[in-house]
């Protein structure tokens, strides 16, 4: 055979096989780790498969990696190997490590890169202040966001005179005191216990009176930041409910939501503090009394309360990975904040829709009249426009810290400290924390 | 006489080939490297690091980690809770094992059925265990719980009381152990031959002081093995059980050391001071395995 006639086979079979490639190609596939399970899983592949039924190009493949903290780790590992996914989700207590990875595309730049025009002052803002970075710039897709609410027994209410809470007026701590006083005269076991201690407790009640949680802006501002929980209101606040334990107007149910949940349904508690996403848990666990939800709590002198701070996760977009995959994951952002993915999320999960027109939307429906409980996270969330303070958290080895502050309120319980000795030793540790993890990241 | 048939009557095997034997524990060699010593490995560098999780930012600090540990006084703190539930932990599944093997030794009937039952909740996982504990004494709906609060007036409270949450735990990881620590014990006793204990019955001596003068001390390398066992199981898979049971809690008071490698390292992504952590836990594991090898082998009985 002559050269050349080998040289035009080769050209031939080459462009066949170009053909045929074309011709069946299979879509961009789009990685997406999630620690979605059960029911909620469910919602997140309804999601995927109706992106992935509106276009052909790319494949949204979803993937239970387990709790959290298990799909923080697979992240990392996954990005240590260069075998990172397109999108991770990470829950709120990670922002601040995910944020300094340098293995980010931030959001605004991805979709800003990839042509679109979004309006961010169209989503709930208090959702989005806790994934911006110091600049305003937003880092991350919040994706599941919940705020703690305060859930009653209406029953027990009412066999003890006590009425009904407004859903918009929050209550002050001092009724409070007194409805659980009420409560526990009326023969129920306890008056309140709460789920996510520092949480619902610290970080909470930092924010809804504007009181600062950590210097620099909580956090925002710089690495060199220090917790500051040890301030009079907060030990006010912690003392309190210590004082509540002698005659269990307040008792302890356990660090998480388990314990305090079963006494609530238990009926051996008459006031819950969680976050909105219990509602569909209580839903479904709870058949013998009635029970509704109420805005947390809040001290006389704060005339204007500010909004409450958000739990829960975002999703974080890696780089490194081939550019032409990054318009399949900004065209699935744009349809994961769409009105249509938000509000089948809303509804399913109880979570917030992420944005103010999904919001309206639901509003104009109707389904707040028909399902007010819902709409309770979402006012005292966006109340006001957050402060500096209230706006969220953003401290290096928060995980570790919520640990600290939840160890050092147990202490407070059992008798071994003093409200101040406590907080003073919680930041005392939190700051240890705070300036290793400063100095990982000089 | 030839070579080869001297050969096969010898009772060692002998290779001829010098790179066969080699071949031969290649496997094991490999399995043991990539799972143990290459981890074990990085482990040690990541201790004497600072680093972020993702590993972008890495910086030599020397014995920082190990200082930031042992100026640390909730660690230390954590190394004696550790030493105690270990301790405890250990007295308790060993004294239940033994009690157990005594008495099953003694059974005549259904004797595969008895021990088959005994042995069976070593079968449970670590966590399962943990719960099953939780249901039993968990201040809400414990069962036995409500029964501590109305018979002995106590306010059983194992989320707040660091005394009953440690109590908690050192039972639910010593039931599991009692049966590993029972077989251990019956094989023991059935190892000791009858006549010694025939005489000395013959002699007069009561079986309590039968057990005390022949039965113990002829136990004792089985009952070496079973601490350090036991110790070693506390130190690690009892894990499962704070896990599921206190999550270290109330207060940090049963933080043992392996849940607080977890805390800072899995939970925590704090890789430098876990990474410390860890190799100290290393070390000390290593201390008691060498003290397992110097003592126990020499003095166990392979032989009836």
């Amino acid at each position: 055979m002559s050269k050349i006639k080998c040289f035009w086979l080769v050209m031939a079979v080459g462009l066949l096989i170009s053909f045929a490639g074309s011709a069946f190609a299979s879509p961009t596939e789009i990685h997406w780790w999630h620690a979605m399970r059960g029911s909620r899983g469910e919602v997140v592949q309804t999601i995927v498969d109706s992106f992935n039924n509106s276009q052909s190009d790319y494949k949204v493949v979803a993937t239970y990696k387990g709790a959290y903290d298990e799909v923080v780790n697979a992240g990392v590992a996954a990005v240590r190997a260069g075998k990172q996914p397109h999108i991770l989700q990470a829950f709120e207590v990670g922002t601040q490590t995910m944020m300094l990875s340098g293995a980010i595309y931030p959001i605004h730049e991805l979709m800003a890169d990839k042509g679109y025009k979004v309006d961010w002052s169209q989503y709930l803002q208090p959702v989005l202040s806790y994934y911006m970075n110091a600049d305003g710039n937003l880092m991350s897709m919040p994706f599941n966001s919940s705020t703690p609410v305060m859930y009653y027994n209406v029953d027990l209410f009412k066999q003890a005179g006590i009425p009904m809470l407004s859903k918009d007026t929050p209550i002050t701590w001092d009724e409070l005191g007194d409805i659980t006083g009420k409560l526990v005269k009326s023969g129920v076991e306890g008056g309140l216990v709460t789920a996510w201690q520092s949480w619902t407790q610290v970080e909470n009640y930092s924010a809804i009176h504007n009181i600062p949680f950590a210097s620099k802006s909580n956090g925002y501002e710089g690495l060199d930041t220090e917790l500051m929980i040890n301030n009079d209101k907060v030990i006010n606040h912690v003392a309190r409910l210590k004082s509540w334990m002698a005659d269990k107007r307040f008792f302890y149910g356990g660090q998480k939501y388990q314990g305090p949940k079963s006494e609530f349904i238990a009926q051996n508690a008459g006031v819950y503090i969680d976050s909105i996403s219990g509602i569909a848990k209580l839903k479904s666990a709870v058949n013998d009394f009635s029970w509704d939800v109420a805005p947390l709590p809040v001290e006389a002198w704060m005339k204007e309360p500010q909004n409450s701070i958000i739990g829960g996760a975002s999703l974080w977009v890696f780089k490194g990975l081939p550019k032409k995959d990054y318009a399949g994951v900004a065209a699935f952002m744009k349809h994961l904040a769409g009105n249509e993915s938000q509000i089948l999320w809303h509804k399913e999960t109880g979570y917030f829709p992420i944005t103010l027109t999904a919001y309206d939307k639901l509003k104009a429906d109707g389904y707040y009249e028909a399902n007010p409980l819902q709409e309770v996270g979402i006012k005292q969330l966006t109340r006001r426009i957050p402060t500096k303070i209230s706006r969220g958290l953003r401290l290096g080895y928060f995980i570790q810290i919520r640990n600290i502050i939840n160890e050092e309120l147990e202490l407070v319980w059992n008798d071994s400290k003093t409200p101040k000795q406590a907080m003073d030793n919680a930041v005392a540790r939190s700051n240890v924390k705070l300036r290793e993890f400063e100095r990982t990241y000089k | 006489m030839s070579d080869t048939l001297f050969d096969m009557i010898k009772k060692r095997s002998y290779f001829k080939s010098r790179r066969l034997p080699y071949l031969l524990i290649l496997p094991q060699i490999l399995v043991t490297a990539t799972f143990f010593y290459w981890p074990a490995i990085q482990g040690i560098v990541a201790s004497f690091q600072l680093s972020d999780p993702f590993g972008f930012r890495t910086q030599f600090v020397w014995f920082d980690n190990y200082i930031a540990l042992f100026i640390d006084p909730l660690y230390l703190k954590s190394i004696l809770t550790t030493l105690f539930f270990s301790g405890s932990v250990a007295l308790v599944s060993i004294c239940g094992g033994l009690f157990l093997a005594t008495m099953a030794n003694r059974v005549l009937k259904f004797t595969s059925l008895t021990r088959t039952f005994l042995i069976w909740p070593y079968a449970i996982a670590p966590a399962i265990s943990g719960i099953l504990w939780l249901f039993l004494l968990h201040p809400s709906y414990g069962v036995v719980a409500i029964f501590i609060e109305e018979w002995f007036n106590i306010d059983w409270n194992p989320l707040l009381e660091s005394s009953h949450a440690m109590l908690m735990i050192v039972m639910a990881s010593a039931w599991k152990n009692i049966s590993y620590n029972f077989v251990f014990f019956l094989a023991g006793l059935q190892a000791i031959p009858h006549s010694l204990i025939e005489a000395a019955a013959m002699d007069g001596a009561s079986p309590f002081r039968r057990f005390w003068a022949i039965t113990f001390p002829l136990l004792s390398p089985t009952m070496f093995f079973v601490t350090v066992m036991t110790i070693i199981f506390s130190f690690f898979e009892s894990f499962g059980i704070i896990h599921a049971v206190t999550q270290g809690g109330p207060g940090g008071s049963t933080n043992i050391l392996v849940y607080k490698v977890y805390q800072d390292g899995f939970i925590g992504l704090n890789l430098g001071s876990s990474s410390a952590q860890s190799v100290v836990l290393m070390g000390l594991i290593i201390l008691i395995t060498v003290l397992q090898f110097k003592y126990v082998e020499r003095k166990v009985q392979y032989t009836g």
